[in-house]
Order: structure tokens, then sequence, then C-alpha cells
């Protein structure tokens, strides 16, 4: 009789223990349960900034300061070549696409945009003015 | 014949060319606002299928405020004597709709960059005309527009640019070989 009640004693306080290590575990995603549905995030906009983003390091393929939302990259036709190609960045003041994506991966110079770098989003991201989810510190090299 | 028959007669013919006059009028009219709906537009796949799947994707049919232009109002003039002109030029789609000419995707966008050219060539004509009735320099608030927005827009009254100059592809895809300069007036 002493034995079961040590026992269910035992049982009990680890239980305890148990739910209170459980309860004191966040995930990022927060306090759901791991069926439940994830919180809905606020909605943030791409950003927009006048003058553009400065290079948090450097060789950092520059990040997008406007929406990019509306334009195209495919086979057909590349949008962001409208203000950022060679002929027409000055008029649209925008700037123009680095030299380094107008050379063939074998070095030759070429006279429009190589096309290993025609997809402009596979580097270049707009960006949110959102906190980050967990702290940095992060300081380049400028 | 007297002359009362002869009154009869005169007022007969003008009541019937009245009558005939509003039926076949009305039908006219009737006819050609049904060919001018959207609705009529993609009953043809050949719309269907390629630039209407592509409106989908921007902002004349999905957006903020949630108005919509359909394929007329930027295609077909509204003030009646335009519209009457390419109702007529439709003729032409008509021959072709029948011979197929661009019956598959492939074919389409094998004539996608005359077909768009054309376009572009209207709209540049007629001064943007099928974009200014909802869209006008006069009612446009600089100040709340992107920067660079504004500012093209205030360089494109002064050196009296139109619409189409700069927006190219706004509400279809841009054909292959498309060369950025097209959407740079100088």
């Amino acid at each position: 009789m002493k034995k079961t009640i040590v026992t269910l004693t035992a049982s009990l306080a680890v239980l305890l223990f148990t739910g209170v290590a459980i309860a004191g575990v966040s995930s990022l995603r927060g306090d759901q349960a791991v069926d439940g549905m994830s919180e809905k995030p606020a909605k943030k906009k791409q950003m927009l900034v006048e003058g553009g983003i400065e290079r948090s390091y450097q060789l950092q393929p520059p990040v997008i300061p406007h929406k990019i939302d509306k334009d195209e990259i495919n086979l057909n036709v590349n949008t962001c070549m409208n203000c950022h190609s060679e002929k027409t960045f000055e008029q649209k003041k925008a700037p123009k696409v680095g030299d380094s994506h107008y050379v063939s991966r074998d070095g030759k110079v070429l006279e429009t945009l190589s096309s290993r770098r025609y997809f402009c989003s596979q580097c270049h991201a707009p960006q949110v003015d959102v906190d980050p989810l967990v702290e940095n510190t992060f300081e380049g090299a400028k | 014949m007297n002359s009362s028959t002869k009154k009869r007669g005169i007022l007969g013919l003008l009541v019937v060319g009245i009558v005939l006059g509003i039926i076949l009028w009305g039908g006219f009219n009737t006819a050609m606002e049904a060919t001018n709906t959207e609705t009529f537009c993609i009953s043809c796949h050949e719309m269907e299928v390629n630039v209407y799947e592509e409106l989908q994707e921007t902002i004349h049919f999905n957006n903020r405020t949630g108005v919509r232009a359909t394929c007329p109002d930027c295609h077909v003039p509204k003030e009646w004597v335009h519209k009457l002109v390419r109702k007529v030029q439709a003729t032409n789609e008509l021959y072709h709709k029948a011979l197929g000419t661009i019956d598959t995707p492939e074919k389409f966008e094998a004539k996608r960059l005359q077909l768009a050219q054309n376009v572009w060539k209207a709209m540049k004509d007629t001064d943007s005309r099928e974009c200014r009735n909802c869209h006008d320099f006069d009612s446009m608030d600089f100040e709340r527009q992107e920067s660079r927005s504004g500012e093209a827009h205030d360089e494109a009254i002064d050196k009296g640019w139109t619409c189409i100059d700069c927006h190219k592809g706004i509400a279809h895809s841009l054909p292959a070989g498309f060369d950025p300069t097209w959407n740079s007036p100088q």
C-alpha cells in the first residue's frame, strides 16, 4: 500500500514537472498548438526608399528599394531592364546593371545582359520593414 | 387619286419609316453594344487563353479599390463615330478568326510583337484616348505618387508624351524582342 502511494506521488510529480517544462517552451511561431493554425503575421508592404538602401557588406547584391510585384521576368521579357538597362538608365534615373553582369561565363564582354544574370530577383530582393525574429549584431566590412 | 388618299399614303409611309427606323437603328446599336462586352471578347479562345489570362495578373483587373477595366474600356473608343470605325476594322479580326491565324498559343506568341505594335500605334495616334477616359493629368496628384512617377509625369506634360510612350505592357505581357528604349521616350 505504502509502495503504491509513493509510486503514485512520484508519477504525479513527474507529470507536473513535465507539464511545467512544456508550458515554458515556446517556438518562434508563438504559443500555439502544434496542430493549430499559425498566427497571421501583420501585413507588410514592400519598402520604398528614396535613393536606395546602402549595402550591408562589400559585394552584396544591392537590395531593391521599391515594389516589384508588377514586374515580369520570363522567357520573353525582363521588365526590370526597362529602367536599369544600359540604354535607359540615364533617362529613367535608375542605377545601371553592374558591369559584371555583361560578362559571359567565358569572360567575354557582351553588348547586352549576360543570360546567367538574367533573373534579377535570384540575388536582388525587395525589402519589408520588420523586426528580425532573432537578434542580429552582424556588421559588415564597409 | 384624290388628295385625301394621297395624304393617307404619305402618312402611312412616314409611320412605317419611323417604326422601321427605330427597329433597325435600335437593333444595330444593340448588336454593337452586345459585341462590346468582355463576355463577347473572351468567347473566342484566342482572347481567353492569351490576353485575358495575362490581364488578370495586372492592376487593371485586380486592385485595392475594386475598379476593373474590361477589354472594350481600353480597346474600343467611347465616342460613337470612333467606335463605329473600330467596329468596322474589327471585321478583319473575324476574317482571321475564320482563317485560324492565331488559333494556338504558339501562333499567337509568334505574332505577339506585330499585334502589340498595332495597338501601340493606335494608342499613340489617338494620344492614348482610351486611357484618358479614366486617367487625366489634370486630376493626378503628383505629390501622392512615388517621386519617380510624379517626376516622370511632370516631364511627360512638358514634353507632350502620351501614356503609351512609357506604359507599354501595363495590361498584357510584353512581346519577345521588346527593346527597353520603347518605354523611354526622349
